[in-house]
């Protein structure tokens, strides 16, 4: 075997070795199956919600509020951070606020938004935003701010309005961090929204989860579990992807 | 680009700088005054904190003087200048296409016509098969080719070169510094070179600026008498360069003891 597949081996070794041990010790009957379900039971239940639509359902609702919630928020605040980094009293003006409003949890805004947006999408891409919107732009202002003072020089040098400045310059830059920033933004994300999912809806990943948990259907709350889990693996992956597209120049 | 176009005329007349920081008023550049006339090659030389750089970046309107003027005319030049600097400063993000393209872009230049210039510049720095690639991708040597292709095909009355081959090794140096020679035999566009070497001044320049370190002052302004063009290889072998650099070595020796001394107290 070559160190390559020894890795990949490895790689899936804990997560493998984690749900052969559960598995083994509930069928030895160490601990409630009632209120922990197997790794087999899970993967029953899954089949099952998959096989009636009702996860699917719940899956594509989540979704749409995450990517809605992360557009919405992450575009601002790559503008922005941007100029904050071109124009000083830009970055006055934002400076307190974001110092402000970023240590604030999320989360606490929940009922604020729901009395603005009322109880539909709305308010809960709405939080979506507002919890994207700070890693971003906090990322997207260093990153500018970062960039080596030579390329200011030589785009002045060569004729730069601020306009080029901002799209050709300033912009692509800072990708690198800004890419950072969405990554974390991304996680914020899924976070902020299942637990807005917990109250005042009756659907998405959040709503799946706190449900079954005054049904006490324990097997479904580990199905809602795993698939954020699922979904925060292939989103990042397929993120990682569009980063390499978008980043032709960073040496790897 | 026509032959009998002549670069800018440069007149610097009582130029002062002085940076203002917490420890002080420190002056960077004291009383410099030169000419520099159309289509002259002209290089600035100095020890490291002589100000040289930042005289380049006055003229290139990247700094303010402190006192004294600097006048350039350019009559009938779209560009006044173009500045080659010593670490490329060729966007990592931007192909060597776009890199060398960028101050047409900047400009306005219709697509089409810039895509033909670039294709040119790209052309004569021998660079037209790397046009796609990434900076990261091309060779230091490569690199500083790409940034004088950039600078040549805006036009510029003036080019401003900010040690422009200090990272390279002595090889690529001597093939790049043979190749701007050439270049530039073809457009006599005037240029200002920084350096701190004596050698590449002279195997260069028409004129040296010598000049001594805090403040940046001019000790001396040295004609070169070496014909053109000049034949790089053969002449950094010959007598005249050597004697001709031995006596410059001489003039500055006392200064860099008497700086010596000074930074002993």
């Amino acid at each position: 075997m070559n160190g390559k597949s020894r890795e990949r081996l490895l790689y899936l070794l804990s997560p493998i070795g984690l749900l052969a041990v559960w598995q083994i010790l509930l069928v030895l009957g160490i601990g409630d199956r009632r209120f922990i379900p197997a790794p087999s039971d899970i993967a029953r239940r899954f089949v099952m919600l998959l096989a009636s639509g009702e996860l699917e359902w719940h899956v594509g609702v989540t979704l749409y509020r995450v990517l809605a919630g992360f557009v919405i928020g992450a575009v601002p605040a790559v503008a922005v951070g941007l100029l904050m980094a071109m124009f000083r009293p830009v970055r006055i003006f934002f400076d307190p606020l974001i110092a402000t409003l970023f240590p604030i949890p999320k989360i606490a805004l929940m009922p604020l938004l729901l009395l603005a947006f009322g109880l539909g999408d709305a308010s809960r891409i709405a939080l979506v935003a507002i919890a994207v919107f700070f890693p971003v732009v906090i990322n997207t202002y260093a990153g500018a701010a970062n960039i080596d003072k030579i390329y200011w020089d030589v785009a002045r040098n060569y004729g730069a309005s601020p306009t080029v400045m901002f799209s050709r310059i300033v912009l692509f830059g800072a990708l690198p961090t800004v890419f950072a920033g969405l990554r974390i933004a991304l996680a914020v994300s899924f976070i902020v929204l299942v637990a807005s999912e917990f109250v005042a809806t009756k659907s998405g990943i959040g709503y799946l989860i706190w449900n079954s948990w005054e049904l006490l259907q324990v097997d479904v709350m580990f199905v809602g579990i795993v698939t954020i889990g699922l979904l925060g693996l292939v989103t990042s992956v397929l993120f990682a992807e569009i980063e390499r597209k978008a980043i032709p120049w960073k040496t790897q | 680009m026509t032959a009998q176009r002549r670069g800018a005329a440069v007149d610097i007349a009582g130029l002062r700088k002085e940076y203002r920081s917490s420890q002080g008023c420190v002056l960077a550049l004291d009383d410099i005054s030169f000419r520099v006339s159309p289509g002259e090659f002209v290089c600035i030389v100095g020890p490291s904190g002589c100000g040289k750089s930042t005289l380049l970046r006055i003229l290139a309107g990247l700094d303010t003087q402190s006192g004294g003027s600097v006048r350039v005319e350019a009559p009938g030049w779209s560009v006044v200048n173009a500045m080659v600097f010593q670490e490329s400063g060729l966007f990592p993000w931007m192909s060597a296409e776009a890199n060398v393209g960028f101050g047409l872009m900047t400009r306005g230049v219709p697509r089409a016509q810039a895509s033909e210039r670039v294709e040119a510049a790209l052309a004569l720095v021998g660079l037209a098969r790397f046009r796609a690639h990434y900076p990261h991708q091309l060779s230091g040597g490569m690199r500083q080719r790409c940034a004088i292709a950039r600078a040549f095909v805006t036009d510029p009355a003036m080019l401003l070169m900010d040690e422009p081959f200090a990272a390279l090794d002595a090889q690529n140096r001597t093939l790049l510094q043979a190749e701007l020679l050439r270049i530039w035999e073809d457009t006599r566009k005037t240029v200002v070179y920084v350096t701190h070497s004596i050698e590449e001044a002279l195997l260069l320049g028409d004129r040296t600026v010598l000049m001594t370190a805090q403040p940046g002052r001019i000790k001396r302004i040295i004609d070169v008498p070496f014909a053109r063009p000049r034949d790089l290889m053969t002449l950094s072998a010959s007598s005249e360069l050597g004697t001709l650099k031995l006596e410059i070595w001489r003039a500055l020796e006392d200064e860099v003891n008497r700086a010596r001394l000074e930074a002993q107290g």
